[in-house]
């Protein structure tokens, strides 16, 4: 395999709520242009690894960097799809307001996003397939549209690296196609694509690189080394297939 | 006192139009500021740091010995200020939630206030009475230089919220993903939080601790009624706001014996009752009528989609049947196929009915509607 630039490089990450640990010395290299899975049970502390890396929970201990240099400095390059129930869909805004928000980090402070922005956020409406709804209010969309929405809020950022939390929770067969699609579209240009997966059926399908979680990182590479029972029984703390066969 | 005669009294008495510009402006600044508490979810923020001031009026009065407003209301400020950083330090150190944060501190601070009070009226000094007009308020009390200040405050305020518009709006909706953009929601938060807290304290003197945060929360409340956008429900809050001040004065002024702050907040709840009930998208009324309109179009389209059925088995659509067969089917009535007849989806000949090409048309595609919405 040839050797690849490093995307995001985590170093002994360790995050705390009260005294108990969630996220125990993570040391974890995501390849430049791969599309990762985190896959980890309930309480692994996956979306709490996104968070962290993304600055939104201060870590206890522990540095990341984004092609070699602090996240702070490179944070035009990363865009984030937070979980859909993060926020309150009956806010009074429209499906295309909600998308122009993706422009805001590349605006900065004051200036207002302008046609430029607009026609941006357009066409990342489009790719999702949500034009026809842009001026819809956000509460009337369905669950699978609004994170869509979310979705084309990231792709309007423009970046190279995209952290996705469980972007396929409670959506369609539809939705779930037409999101994988985008986002094998996005390794195909290159961009480095992280997603926090439950579904673990799906993952040697969807995904070239995984990472197990469960407090500590268990492993991490391509799917088709690693993805074994062997990781598995030793993130989920059961045999899964057997499990699976009763 | 007629209408007329109040406008034409608003033009001519100087303490009537003075008293009715400052709560005008005072509404309207506070439905502003109120709409960015309500989707915050912070609607009682406001309520906590008004109750918050009491002991900072007492206190400076204590201190100072005047009553000049201005230095009453700097009291006020600095314990509503101590008040709400209290309520955000509890609520980021402990593991207590922002409602018992916030009933904590508006209780103990308004029950040191109500203590200070007491012991001041009790005081050997002639001059100790009137602070508890900062209970409910009282408008007869502004004067010019109040109204100055009330206006100056709200156009910095205006200016504010017109420049950072972008960054309040992706906090309210979004704070996490906000900082991942890189801006800094802390700074954010706190500007929204310090012109609440200023919006509050200048109200005191008007409406007083106790009916403060109604001011805030009724127009905000009222104007989400009407609007599914952040621009025009921030805009009708004002608006909302502004005439409650306005509407309030003049029926406190006509009525002599009505203290205006209430009435400003009653009249406020009136605003909300009514948008409560007869706002198009969102009120009580249109959605029981949409509902029960919903059910009938329902009704109809079933015993439509029965009839269907039947037709679809014949070549000619429009093949007449006898009403009887429709005897399977429970949920139709004459009317039902009165109403049918009349959308022209049938027709009906004696005791037989027969499809139109119309009525086939539509209930062929009755049901696909929503995975054709699903798709485009």
């Amino acid at each position: 395999m040839t050797q690849k630039k490093i995307a995001v490089a985590i170093d002994d990450l360790t995050v705390a709520y009260n005294y108990k640990p969630v996220l125990w010395d993570i040391d974890l290299e995501i390849p430049e242009g791969v599309l990762m899975a985190i896959v980890g049970p309930n309480g692994a502390g996956k979306s709490t690894l996104l968070k962290s890396i993304l600055g939104i929970i201060e870590p206890v201990a522990g540095s990341v960097s984004v092609f070699e240099k602090s996240y702070e400095s490179q944070r035009k390059k990363v865009a984030y799809v937070p979980q859909k129930g993060s926020v309150d869909w009956d806010f009074p805004t429209t499906a295309l307001d909600v998308v122009m928000m993706g422009t805001y980090g590349s605006l900065g402070w004051i200036k207002r996003p302008g046609a430029k922005e607009k026609k941006a956020s357009l066409e990342a409406l489009e790719k999702v397939g949500m034009l026809a709804f842009r001026d819809r209010q956000i509460s009337q969309l369905s669950g699978g549209q609004q994170q869509r929405i979310f979705l084309a809020r990231a792709l309007v950022q423009n970046a190279e690296i995209y952290f996705m939390d469980e972007p396929f929770q409670g959506v369609d067969a539809t939705t779930e196609i037409a999101i994988i699609n985008i986002l094998k579209e996005l390794r195909k240009l290159g961009k480095t694509v992280v997603v926090v997966h439950h579904d673990l059926q799906t993952v040697p399908e969807y995904f070239d690189w995984v990472t197990f979680l469960n407090v500590k990182k268990i492993a991490t590479g391509p799917v088709k080394d690693i993805f074994n029972d062997d990781n598995l029984t030793k993130t989920y703390g059961i045999n899964y297939k057997v499990s699976l066969l009763q | 006192m007629n209408i007329s005669e109040y406008i034409q009294l608003l033009f001519t008495d100087y303490t009537l139009r003075t008293i009715t510009i400052g709560t005008a402006i005072l509404g309207a600044v506070c439905g502003m500021l109120g709409s960015f508490a309500v989707l915050r979810k912070q609607s009682l923020l406001g309520d906590a740091i008004s109750h918050a001031a009491l002991p900072g009026i007492a206190i400076a009065f204590l201190i100072t010995g005047t009553k000049d407003t201005n230095i009453l209301l700097i009291g006020a400020l600095i314990s509503g200020l101590l008040g709400a950083f209290w309520i955000r330090q509890i609520t980021s150190k402990t593991h207590l939630k922002s409602d018992t944060a916030l009933g904590l501190i508006l209780s103990i601070f308004f029950g040191v206030g109500m203590m200070l009070l007491t012991f001041i009226q009790k005081m050997p000094n002639a001059n100790q009475a009137g602070l508890d007009k900062f209970l409910f308020g009282q408008a007869a009390t502004l004067l010019a230089k109040d109204v100055w200040t009330l206006g100056i405050v709200s156009s910095i305020c205006l200016v504010i919220v017109f420049t950072f518009w972008k960054e309040f709006k992706i906090l309210l909706f979004d704070e996490a993903y906000a900082k991942t953009l890189g801006f800094n929601t802390q700074r954010i938060d706190a500007i929204i939080t310090s012109f609440i807290v200023l919006a509050i304290i200048l109200g005191l003197q008007t409406v007083g601790v106790v009916l403060m945060s109604a001011m805030l929360l009724a127009p905000a409340a009222a104007a989400r009624q009407w609007t599914n956008k952040l621009s025009v429900m921030v805009f009708l809050a004002a608006i909302f706001g502004m005439f409650s001040g306005i509407f309030g004065t003049a029926i406190s002024a006509s009525q002599s014996n009505l203290s205006t702050g209430p009435v400003i907040v009653l009249v406020a709840s009136v605003f909300v009752v009514f948008s409560f009930i007869f706002s198009p998208n969102r009120g009580i009324l249109f959605k029981q009528i949409r509902l029960s309109q919903n059910r009938k179009d329902l009704q109809l389209n079933k015993t439509l989609q029965f009839m269907f059925e039947i037709v679809k088995t014949h070549k000619n659509i429009s093949h007449p049947h006898t009403i009887k067969i429709l005897n399977n089917f429970q949920g139709y009535t004459k009317r039902t196929l009165k109403k049918l007849e009349d959308k022209k989806y049938i027709e009906v000949n004696g005791q037989m009915w027969s499809m139109t090409k119309e009525g086939y048309h539509f209930s062929a595609n009755l049901y696909n509607q929503d995975t054709s919405q699903n798709n485009d």
